[in-house]
């Protein structure tokens, strides 16, 4: 019997901070044991408990693609802690990462559909991977149209700033890079708030357009509305979901809504799944 | 099935053969209270009680247990790496547990032996476990184990039932692990089954007669989750709850769980802890945000969970064998016959604003 509860070890191979206010950084891992990158195999979209021996344990989106072998990549912010002691570590430092936990974006329903992602703040990490997933060589004739809204505060609060930029320069992907406010007069991007460049530049409503959204909970907000204004079905918005974890394989009986449980059932649920399960999230 | 009778001048010494197999369990009485403890050599289960205060959970669910070990120390090779903490997992019995707590166990089960996920701990536990029943000829005022899927004389989850009959026991036969006890104890005075299921079906029904207390079920299967989740009366339901935990620290089929890691030195254990879904903290992000951070929430997350997500989830009753430990110990109080009362007769139109 596997243990569910035992993390794979892994080394901090590389640690970049990814804003200017350093409460954002992505760790890079490599697996101690080379086997144990097969058993860790993942979908964009699932996540995975950091476990820090002595400090406990964090529930992570992952950030990299299954299509980037040799490491996970987790980006996370500062902020109890296991976060705040993962901070202060150092490239070598051994600790552990247990998963892949969750379900993940649908990708069997998205293959062959129009894509619009969603993003904003640091819930951009498993978007990240989603397009770093679907922009493979071997993947992207599956799917129709590439659509990214992303936004921030301002231009140094973004993520993974030099791969927007690489994705902008790209033919086969629309990105529609946002801030809320900048004073850099260099600054050739969208300003405006995730909701309204979401109005502007988002695909109209298709049977065969589906949007992924994820960010703060203000954001989701007041893009849902946009959204139906545009058309979405409501099976056809699809999000992923944040809740106090522990086991993380819907055991510990925290993290539920109603009857599912987010870190087994979810993180990712359709909007007319949500409409349908209790407001207590 | 087969059935043996158990004169209780053999008790003593088929418990001694016993112990030389299993590691035995059962109630015995501290102070004012009985509770399920390891026994002792020689110590003998109190087979007179009525219920423990304490459900018998711990024995296969520790409230606090430990998962792994490791070192911090930088000169060890498997620093930072956790290890499997050392586990006793031989077999061992419970004399005499309640047919309600045996049952609670496979309500559990649904949760840690799932098809996706074991949980290794509990499910080994339960593995190496021989439950031993007594039924219940003299129930609490609060019971309402018929209508909760169990009963006094319920056989679901024991390996044995016994029944009281004065001078000797009435022993059911119930499972492959049940007989491997029967025979590691010597009880081998085989009886006719015909003539003993009849005696334990009198007896049985003598029994479920003496159970008054009733909860209603029937409607909560088709009753709208968003209806009952928004349903006017839990304001009412909890407040007075003052969120001591005491329900589901003493309820046989709460099995929500903490994990922590301890440090002394460079020597660290992840230990699971027993948690409460009344306690803030269950459901705290690290953000700040709470999504059941006032009382009522969790109330109704507790009422909800046993009576409707639970049944919805599996389609196997209530997640409750009606024990009724949470009504007597609660310090407020609250009645989990009564909220189930509520939410099964609820109706949401009756309470609608009409349109106007």
């Amino acid at each position: 019997m596997r243990n569910p509860y035992l993390p794979y070890p892994v080394r901090i191979d590389e640690i970049i901070t990814e804003t200017e206010d350093r409460n954002l950084k992505t760790f890079k891992f490599v697996f101690l044991d080379p086997d144990d990158e097969g058993r860790f195999a993942y979908r964009a979209g699932q996540f995975a408990e950091l476990s820090i021996p002595g400090k406990g344990e964090i529930p992570i989106g992952i950030a990299s693609s299954p299509t980037e072998k040799g490491f996970v990549k987790f980006t996370v912010n500062k902020v109890g802690l296991v976060s705040s002691f993962l901070h202060n570590m150092k490239v070598g430092d051994i600790m552990g990462v247990r998963g892949p936990l969750g379900n993940s974006y649908p990708w069997d329903v998205l293959e062959g559909k129009n894509v619009v992602i969603i993003g904003g703040g640091f819930a951009f990490t498993t978007l990240r991977a989603s397009i770093v997933y679907m922009l493979e060589p071997a993947n992207r004739p599956k799917f129709k149209d590439i659509h990214v809204i992303y936004g921030a505060r301002n231009p140094g609060m973004l993520l993974y700033g030099q791969e927007l930029a690489a994705w902008e320069m790209r033919d086969d992907i629309h990105m529609h890079i946002t801030v809320d406010g900048t004073d850099d007069p260099n600054w050739k991007y969208n300003t405006g708030f995730v909701p309204t460049i979401t109005e502007q530049k988002a695909p109209p409503a298709d049977p065969d357009t589906y949007a992924i959204i994820c960010g703060p909970p203000i954001m989701i907000k007041f893009t849902q509305p946009v959204l139906d204004k545009l058309g979405y079905g409501h099976d056809q918005i699809i999000m992923s979901l944040e809740m106090r974890m522990k086991c993380g394989i819907g055991i510990c009986g925290r993290c539920n809504i109603g009857k599912d449980f987010v870190c087994k059932d979810g993180p990712v649920f359709t909007l007319a799944q949500l409409n349908n399960m209790p407001k207590e999230y | 099935m087969k059935f043996v009778k158990i004169d209780k001048k053999e008790w003593a010494a088929g418990l001694d053969r016993l112990s030389a197999a299993y590691r035995l369990f059962g109630p015995v009485k501290e102070g004012n209270f009985h509770e399920f403890k390891a026994l002792d050599a020689q110590e003998r289960p109190d087979m007179a009680y009525v219920n423990t205060r304490r459900s018998p959970k711990a024995l296969i669910y520790p409230q606090s247990e430990k998962m792994f070990e490791f070192s911090l120390d930088q000169t060890r090779a498997d620093h930072h790496i956790l290890r499997e903490a050392g586990k006793d997992y031989t077999a061992r019995a419970v004399i005499g547990i309640r047919p309600c707590d045996a049952d609670a166990f496979r309500l559990v089960q649904k949760n840690f032996d799932t098809p996706e996920y074991r949980d290794p701990y509990w499910v080994q536990a339960y593995e190496a476990t021989t439950l031993v029943g007594l039924g219940c000829s003299s129930p609490c005022s609060t019971c309402f184990c018929t209508t909760a899927g169990s009963g006094p004389f319920h056989e679901a989850g024991l390996d044995l039932l016994l029944a009281d009959e004065g001078s000797g026991y009435l022993v059911k036969v119930l499972s492959p692990k049940g007989e491997a006890l029967v025979q590691a104890a010597g009880w081998s005075d085989a009886t006719a089954a015909e003539a003993a299921e009849r005696r334990l079906q009198d007896l049985r029904g003598e029994a479920e007669a003496r159970i008054v207390s009733r909860v209603p079920t029937a409607k909560l299967k088709d009753q709208k989750t968003n209806h009952l989740f928004d349903a006017p009366f839990w304001q009412e339901v909890a407040f007075s709850c003052i969120n001591c935990g005491t329900c589901t620290y003493v309820c046989p089929t709460c099995w929500c769980f903490d994990l922590q890691d301890e440090v002394s030195g460079k020597d660290g254990i992840r230990y699971r802890n027993w948690d409460s879904c009344m306690f803030p903290l269950f459901t705290h992000h690290g953000s700040g945000h709470n999504p059941r951070s006032q009382k009522t929430q969790r109330v109704r997350q507790r009422f909800m969970h046993k009576l409707k997500y639970f049944v919805d989830k599996y389609d196997n009753g209530i997640q409750c064998v009606g024990c009724g430990r949470c009504i007597r110990l609660c310090p407020v109080n609250i009645d989990i016959r009564r909220v189930c009362n509520l939410m099964n007769h609820f109706d949401a139109t009756a309470c609608a604003i009409p349109a106007a």
